[in-house]
C-alpha cells in the first residue's frame, strides 16, 4: 500500500524551480535538472518532482495520465475503469533507469485517453468535469492506484528521492518541453510517499510549493462545496484546485486569480482609490475563503505559462529573471544562473506581486489590472 | 594571493580549503565561478580577505568575527547572519534578511535588498553594527531591530519604484536609520518615530558614507546633498509591559 500523509500539514523548507520559453520552443530536461541540483541543501531526499509540458506533441489532443501501482491488481483494476470510460490511444511504462538512491519503485505507466462521447453525454459534465471525477473516484476508491497527472501533452514525474535523482531516474533529459517546473521536498513531521511529492496536478494545473499553508482548514471546505475532494491530505492540493476553480470554472483573469489567493492587507486596501478599493473588497467578500494564509512562495504551470506567486508578507524566498524569450523563476539566483549565466534581468518579486509569464500564443492573455477595476 | 575555482564545488569542501590555507599562512583568496555555495567564510575568527566572483549562497560570512568579503555579483539570502566583526561589500544586490541578528561589522550593498534587512540587530558598547543599501530596500526594514545602524540610500530607484517598503521598524526597539528622504507615515511601525538629522548626526553619517563611497565609486558631496530622515525607537522595552498585569 502507498503510504499516504499521517497529518494534514506538511511544514517545509522545499526548492523550487521554473523554467518557460515565451515563443514556446522545446529544450531538453536536462535545464531544470541543473537548476534544481544547486538547491540541494534546500530538500532532504524525501520527495523530488517535475512538470513537463509539450513534451507529448504526438498524443496532443489526448488526456495523459500517469499513473503509479502498488500491483497488479490495482493496475488491472484500474484499466477495467479506463475502459469503460476513456477510449486508450496508447499505452506503456514510462521509461525509467535505475538509480541506486530510488527505492521501491510502484509500478508506473501513462494512458493516452479520449473521453468516450456517450458517457460524457450521459453524466451532463464538462470533458474537463468527466476527467476530474474520475481521477477523484481513482484515487479515492482504487486502492494502490493513484493518478499523478491528468492533463493534455503534459506530464508530471515525481518519486521519494532528491530532485536530480528523480530526473535521471525517469529520463527527464530524452524530453523536450518548453515549461518546465521542479520541486525538492523537505518534509519534516510527515513520511515522504511518492504521491505526496511535488507538483501536485488536475487537469492541466500543476503546483509546486515551498511553505505551508495554515488556511488548508478553510481552504478545504470551500473547496469541499464547489464538489472537490482533497484527498491527498497535504495542504498544496488545494492551490491546485483553487486556480481550477477561480480561473476554468469562474472564469477569472490570472491575475485577480492571484489577488484572490494573496489580497492586499486591509490598510493598503484602504489606501487605494475608490473604484480599486470597491474591486478588492468585492473580491475578499465573494472570494473570502479562498485566501491563502501561512507562507508560501508557490509555482504554477499550464500548457499557457507560469505563475510564481509569495504570501503577501514574504516567508518565502523568490527571484525571477529574464533572458531574451526565456522566463526563470526559482528559490535562489544561484539555480538560475546555473542555467543563465548573464540574465537581461534579475529581480525578486514583493510579496504577493505575481510573475506571470505566458506563451505568446496563449488564447486567454492576462487582462491589466487597471482596466480590470476602471 | 590563493585562487579557489569553485565552480561545481560543496560547500563543506570549499570552506574547508579556505580554512586549511589560512591556518597556513594565506590571507588573500580569489574564489571563481561561486554558485549558491553556502555559508561563505562561516564561523571563522580572524581577518582573511576573500574576493567571491559569481553568487554566493545563503548565510554568507555567518557567525564570521573579523573576515573581510568583496563579491563581484549578487549575494542571496542572510548575508552576514550573526556577524561579529568585518566587512562585507556586494557590488550588486542581495536578498531577505541582510545582517540578520548582526552584532558587529559593516554589510555595503551596492544595488537593492530584500525584505527584512537588519532583523534583530543589535549592538554593545563600541560594537556597532552597520548596514548600507545603495538602492532600495522591502518590507520590514529594521524589524525587531534592538541596535545599530541602517542607512538606506535610494540611489538607483525607478521613478515608478518605491525608496522603501512598508512595515518598517516593526518592533524596533533599539538602534538608529537614516532614510535619504521623506517616508510616507503609512510606512512606518507604530515603535517607531521620525526626527530631522542633526550636526551629530551629519557628521556620522558622513563618516559612514565616506568609507561606502569610495569603495562603490560615488560621489560623497552628492549622497549628503539630500536631506535624511532619522527614524530611531519610541521605547527601548516595547514589549516590557505585556506580561506586567
Amino acid at each position: 500500500m502507498l503510504k499516504r500523509e499521517g497529518q494534514i500539514r506538511i511544514p517545509s523548507g522545499c526548492a523550487i524551480s521554473g523554467v518557460m520559453d515565451k515563443k514556446g520552443r522545446p529544450f531538453s530536461g536536462a535545464t531544470i535538472i541543473n537548476s534544481i541540483s544547486v538547491m540541494r541543501e534546500r530538500s532532504n531526499g524525501l520527495g523530488g518532482g517535475f512538470a513537463a509540458y509539450g513534451i507529448y506533441p504526438e498524443f496532443k489532443d489526448t488526456t495523459a495520465f500517469h499513473v503509479f501501482f502498488d500491483d497488479k491488481i490495482a493496475q488491472g483494476e484500474l484499466e477495467n475503469q479506463l475502459k469503460k470510460y476513456f477510449k486508450v490511444i496508447y499505452k506503456e511504462a514510462i521509461p525509467i533507469r535505475r538509480v541506486p538512491s530510488i527505492k521501491n519503485v510502484p509500478i508506473i505507466m501513462r494512458y493516452f485517453v479520449t473521453p468516450k462521447i456517450e458517457k460524457i453525454y450521459q453524466t451532463n459534465l464538462s470533458e474537463e468535469d468527466y476527467i476530474i471525477k474520475f481521477v477523484f473516484n481513482v484515487n479515492t476508491h482504487i486502492e494502490g492506484a493513484f493518478i499523478v497527472s491528468s492533463g493534455k501533452n503534459m506530464g508530471v514525474f515525481k518519486a521519494v528521492g532528491y530532485p536530480e535523482d528523480v530526473g535521471e531516474f525517469y529520463k527527464l533529459e530524452t524530453y523536450y518541453g518548453h515549461i518546465w517546473s521542479a520541486h525538492g521536498r523537505f518534509p519534516t513531521n510527515t513520511p515522504g510517499w511518492w504521491g505526496g511529492a511535488h507538483p501536485f496536478n488536475l487537469l492541466n494545473w500543476s503546483v509546486i510549493h515551498n511553505g505551508e499553508l495554515s488556511s488548508y482548514g478553510s481552504n478545504r471546505e470551500y473547496l469541499k462545496q464547489h464538489g472537490y475532494q482533497c484527498n491527498l491530505q497535504t495542504d498544496t492540493e488545494v492551490v491546485v484546485y483553487l486556480f481550477d476553480l477561480l480561473y476554468r470554472k469562474c472564469n477569472l483573469p490570472l491575475d485577480i486569480v492571484c489577488k484572490v489567493l494573496a489580497p492586499p492587507l486591509w490598510d493598503e486596501i484602504n489606501r487605494m482609490p475608490k473604484n480599486k478599493q470597491q474591486l478588492y473588497k468585492s473580491l475578499r467578500a465573494i472570494f473570502g475563503q479562498a485566501l491563502l494564509n501561512g507562507p508560501f512562495s508557490i509555482i504554477i504551470s499550464t500548457n499557457e505559462g507560469l505563475i510564481a506567486l509569495n504570501d503577501r508578507i514574504k516567508l518565502r524566498p523568490l527571484v525571477a529573471a529574464e533572458k531574451g524569450d526565456m522566463l526563470f523563476i526559482a528559490s535562489e539566483e544561484s539555480a538560475i544562473r546555473a542555467v543563465c549565466y548573464q540574465p537581461d534581468k534579475v529581480w525578486h518579486p514583493r510579496g504577493g506581486e505575481p510573475v506571470i509569464g505566458l506563451v505568446e500564443t496563449s488564447i486567454r492573455s492576462n487582462i491589466n489590472l487597471k482596466e480590470a477595476s476602471s | 594571493m590563493k585562487t579557489i575555482e569553485a565552480r561545481g564545488m560543496h560547500y563543506r569542501e570549499l570552506n574547508n580549503l579556505i580554512r586549511k590555507y589560512y591556518q597556513n599562512g594565506i590571507k588573500k583568496f580569489l574564489l571563481k565561478g561561486v554558485n549558491g555555495q553556502r555559508y561563505i567564510g562561516s564561523g571563522i575568527k580572524g581577518s582573511p580577505h576573500l574576493t567571491i566572483e559569481g553568487t554566493p549562497g545563503n548565510d554568507l560570512a555567518a557567525f564570521s568575527s573579523g573576515i573581510s568579503i568583496a563579491i563581484k555579483g549578487n549575494a542571496q539570502d542572510a548575508v552576514g547572519n550573526t556577524m561579529n566583526d568585518g566587512k562585507i561589500v556586494i557590488h550588486g544586490h542581495a536578498g531577505d534578511a541582510v545582517g540578520h541578528s548582526m552584532r558587529g561589522g559593516r554589510i555595503y550593498i551596492k544595488s537593492y535588498a530584500g525584505y527584512r534587512v537588519g532583523i534583530h540587530m543589535k549592538e554593545y558598547q563600541d560594537q556597532i553594527p552597520v548596514i548600507i543599501i545603495g538602492g532600495k530596500a522591502g518590507d520590514f526594514l529594521g524589524e525587531y531591530m534592538a541596535g545599530g545602524v541602517i542607512i538606506l540610500l535610494g540611489l538607483d530607484v525607478e521613478k515608478d519604484e518605491e525608496l522603501l517598503g512598508s512595515y518598517c521598524g516593526t518592533g524596533m526597539h533599539g538602534g538608529v536609520m537614516y532614510i535619504r528622504g521623506n517616508i510616507p507615515s503609512y510606512k512606518l511601525a507604530k515603535e517607531v518615530k521620525t526626527a530631522s538629522t542633526t550636526e551629530e548626526d551629519l557628521d556620522f553619517l558622513k563618516d559612514c558614507l565616506s568609507d561606502y563611497c569610495s569603495i562603490m565609486n560615488l560621489d560623497l558631496n552628492k549622497v549628503m546633498a539630500k536631506p535624511f530622515t532619522k527614524l530611531y525607537p519610541y521605547n527601548k522595552r516595547p514589549y516590557g509591559k505585556l506580561y506586567a498585569y
